[in-house]
């Protein structure tokens, strides 16, 4: 990476910061899940390394949340917006020295913040834990450069259209912005009390609403019409998601805090716009799984593929749960338990980290020009993820549902933690499972860029057949 | 530019998202700026002190810079009894709460008493001040506000620390820093539900209970007992001192961490703490090897188990 950091502009080749992007992202996959595997152990085992504040739960749970955040899944979206933005525009990323630079200052300023966050330099805000300053390196050297290449690939495109995907990437990498800027006011100006509560969660909704979600789905419009080579069933629909994006999901903040005193008037509003999620997540389901007519094969076939569909699906049981969850009348139940932290892993280890495992996995074969080095290892990997996912997500949501009606039936909550002792276990094992996988992707993407079959001028690569 | 075409997206883009701020951020500002500070609200925020996460005078969570709590049952000027009462001490160069720094946050009403009674704009960090909550009418209602004894009575910070002692001072305010910076709150919440919940443990949080208080710390992953009242159903050191040092030593099936490094290197009497020792002999202990479990050393005055434990008995 260093030499093409002062190399000219013309001399870097096409896509090397997507490659950048790629690999770094897989790297934080491995370590975030590590840390969640680790994280989990000290749940079911709470003597499992003892005796050191660096290696105790509290200061180790943030820092695997944002290694996930801030670099698989942000990094992930990077890579792809890198590769995928300047395809669908006919043209080349505007300027691939910012991109090289942006992973570097990205990859640099990460280490950073998660190490001081590891000693304890915390903001105390869940989802937004990093101190003011390294919020201001994020938005200047991290969200600001990939925003701007973005922007400049999509103005200078040398389509006439804008396809629904760059739609997307070009709106959420301004809506993050935003999102970063406002939702860290208390940090910045010292807010305290409601504004610094409500401000936490409305941060912590909209990175997911307006960042996570958005560019996720974004990338499915790509990769399903790209590999299937159908056509997106409706480009209309897809404009229908955006907007209903842009305008439903900016809104529920509140429904975070049912519980707190804030205003009510609030808090039903943000209810009644959490329910409107539907609209959203049925235009973005049902265009999909519409792309697919005729081409369902490439489901089995195909990896990537198959890791976009698995990740479409997955968002049905994500919007069911959360348009309904947050409504009052089922929200005193499950509030706060382990159904929440189901359905968190079910947002981001689910559906949004299999539809990025796609364009990872497509944009490092179509860049390096060369062939997934193992499809069996591939198909591991896939497994691995989704038996890790079902087993952490049933046993979540089982645990979860103890929780509630322990909550509700007053019952000694040294009960509910023995009776949520079996699924902490399962928990572990089910996140192990995904590090495992994830350790044998890295291997796996590695041996593609240095032994994958090379593809030919022209030709995709899921057209060649799999060596191996 | 190339969005000719977009020109009526762009706008209602614009438009949408303007709108969604102007709903989600704007108008509950409205809302949230009018809330006058409950006498529970004035407390905490007067013990926690300026800001709880990361600031300049602690970057890295050590709990300096943070006031204490003195519990007075004595005049420190005069000497003569008095009914006790809680002064929140800032020492010379120590951060002034927010509420103090931007008396507007505390509402009206409490704002207009504690500058006009309660002088707390003479209150000035250089020197250092003592707080304490008086009550007053106002528009015909009674509200607390807070009262800078420094002006009023001209309580100086070290005749407070000195005429209460360290058995009557808390160190709540760095008792939250290890709260935050030991991620308690990933586990115990701080918010007890409107539903069910406040049968348990207790009352939720009314609107204006932390008007100066940051961060609020809620918590969302609830694993453990919340803890907002928790020093209303449990006030025994000894308790809070075993269950931080090994909580199986009181609860056999907790799954809290051992937060036994807080101690330090010495207990209460400067003796260095052999935890090798401590916990080759709580394994015998716990395999039945042993009838007693080791003693948990006490704490020593400025450690860091003394200052969560003293923040966690403050949750009444």
């Amino acid at each position: 990476m260093l030499k093409y950091l002062f190399a000219k502009n013309e001399d870097i080749p096409p896509g090397t910061a997507a490659v950048y992007f790629g690999m770094s992202s897989i790297l934080w996959f491995v370590i975030g899940t590590g840390l969640g595997s680790f994280n989990a152990a000290k749940l079911a085992f709470p003597d499992f390394v003892m005796g050191s504040e660096l290696f105790s739960f509290g200061h180790m749970r943030q820092v695997h949340v944002m290694a996930v955040i801030f670099g698989w899944i942000s990094m992930a979206f990077a890579m792809a917006m890198m590769y995928i933005t300047p395809a669908l525009g006919n043209t080349r990323l505007w300027s691939e020295k910012l991109g090289v630079w942006n992973c570097f200052l990205w990859n640099f300023g990460l280490s950073l913040a998660l190490t001081l966050l590891w000693a304890g330099m915390s903001s105390g805000r869940e989802y937004s834990d990093f101190p003011f300053f390294i919020d201001i390196y994020i938005l200047a050297f991290v969200v600001f450069p990939l925003g701007l290449n973005v922007w400049m690939t999509v103005l200078k495109r040398r389509t006439q259209g804008i396809y629904t995907t760059n739609w997307f990437f070009a709106g959420a990498c301004f809506m993050l912005w935003i999102v970063l800027l406002v939702g860290n006011l208390p940090e910045y100006f010292q807010l305290t009390g409601l504004s610094e509560a409500y401000l936490t969660w409305w941060f912590a909704h909209n990175v997911l609403g307006l960042w996570i979600t958005p560019v996720a789905a974004a990338i499915a419009y790509y990769t399903i019409p790209k590999i299937t080579g159908n056509p997106l069933y409706s480009h209309r629909i897809g404009h229908l998601h955006f907007w209903s994006v842009v305008v439903f999901y900016s809104t529920p903040a509140a429904h975070h805090l049912m519980s707190s005193p804030l205003p009510e008037w609030l808090k039903s509003f943000a209810s009644v716009e959490g329910v409107l999620i539907l609209v959203p997540a049925i235009a973005f389901v049902s265009n999909l799984l519409l792309t697919m007519t005729g081409k369902w094969h490439f489901f089995v076939d195909n990896v990537e593929t198959k890791f976009t569909i698995t990740g479409v699906l997955m968002a049905i049981p994500l919007n069911m749960q959360g348009g309904f969850q947050q409504t009052r009348a089922i929200n005193w139940y499950i509030h706060g338990t382990g159904w929440i932290v189901a359905h968190a892993h079910l947002a981001l280890l689910g559906f949004s980290t299999f539809l990025e495992g796609a364009a990872v996995y497509y944009g490092l074969q179509t860049i390096l020009r060369r062939k997934l080095y193992s499809l069996a290892l591939a198909n591991f990997h896939f497994w691995f993820l989704l038996i890790g996912f079902c087993i952490y997500w049933i046993s979540m949501t089982i645990a979860g549902l103890i929780q509630g009606a322990g909550k509700i039936y007053e019952v000694p909550y040294i009960d509910v933690v023995i009776a949520e002792h079996p699924y902490m276990i399962a928990r572990w094992v089910g996140g192990t499972m995904v590090f495992t996988g994830n350790c044998v992707w890295l291997y796996n993407m590695w041996m593609t860029a240095r032994e994958g079959t090379k593809i030919p001028e022209g030709r995709l690569p899921h057209e060649l057949a799999y060596e191996r | 530019m190339a969005f000719r075409e977009y020109k009526i997206g762009a706008r209602l883009f614009g438009l949408a998202l303007g709108g969604s701020m102007m709903i989600t951020l704007y108008m509950p500002a409205l809302d949230i700026v009018s809330v006058a500070s409950t006498e529970l609200g004035l407390r905490k925020g007067l013990s926690y002190g300026r800001v709880g996460g990361f600031s300049y005078e602690d970057p890295f969570l050590q709990g300096w810079g943070k006031p204490q709590t003195v519990l007075l049952k004595k005049d420190p000027k005069t000497g003569r009894k008095i009914e006790p009462i809680y002064a929140y001490v800032y020492k010379a160069d120590v951060p002034f709460t927010s509420s103090i720094r931007h008396p507007r946050i505390l509402g009206t009403g409490v704002k207009d008493l504690s500058l006009s009674k309660g002088r707390i704009g003479e209150a000035n960090e250089d020197n250092g001040a003592v707080f304490i909550v008086a009550e007053g009418r106002f528009d015909g209602k009674t509200v607390s506000y807070i009262e800078n004894a420094t002006a009023t009575k001209s309580w100086s910070p070290e005749a407070v620390l000195n005429t209460g002692g360290d058995v009557n001072t808390t160190y709540v305010g760095s008792g939250k820093i290890m709260f935050v910076r030991e991620g308690c709150w990933w586990c115990h919440t701080l918010l007890p539900e409107q539903t069910q919940d406040w049968q348990v443990f207790g009352v939720p949080p009314r609107l204006g209970d932390f008007n100066s208080e940051s961060p609020t710390a809620f918590g969302s992953d609830r694993k453990a007992p919340d803890l907002l009242h928790v020093g209303s159903r449990n006030s025994s050191k000894e308790w809070m001192m075993m269950h931080f040092f090994n909580p199986r030593l009181v609860q056999p099936h907790s799954i809290m961490p051992r937060y036994d490094y807080l101690w330090g290197e010495v207990d209460i009497d400067g003796k260095t703490i052999d935890y090798d020792k401590w916990r080759t002999e709580y394994t015998a202990y716990a395999r039945g090897e042993s009838v007693y479990a080791p003693d948990v050393p006490v704490p020593a005055r400025d450690s860091e188990a003394r200052y969560l434990i003293d923040f966690v008995l403050s949750l009444k």
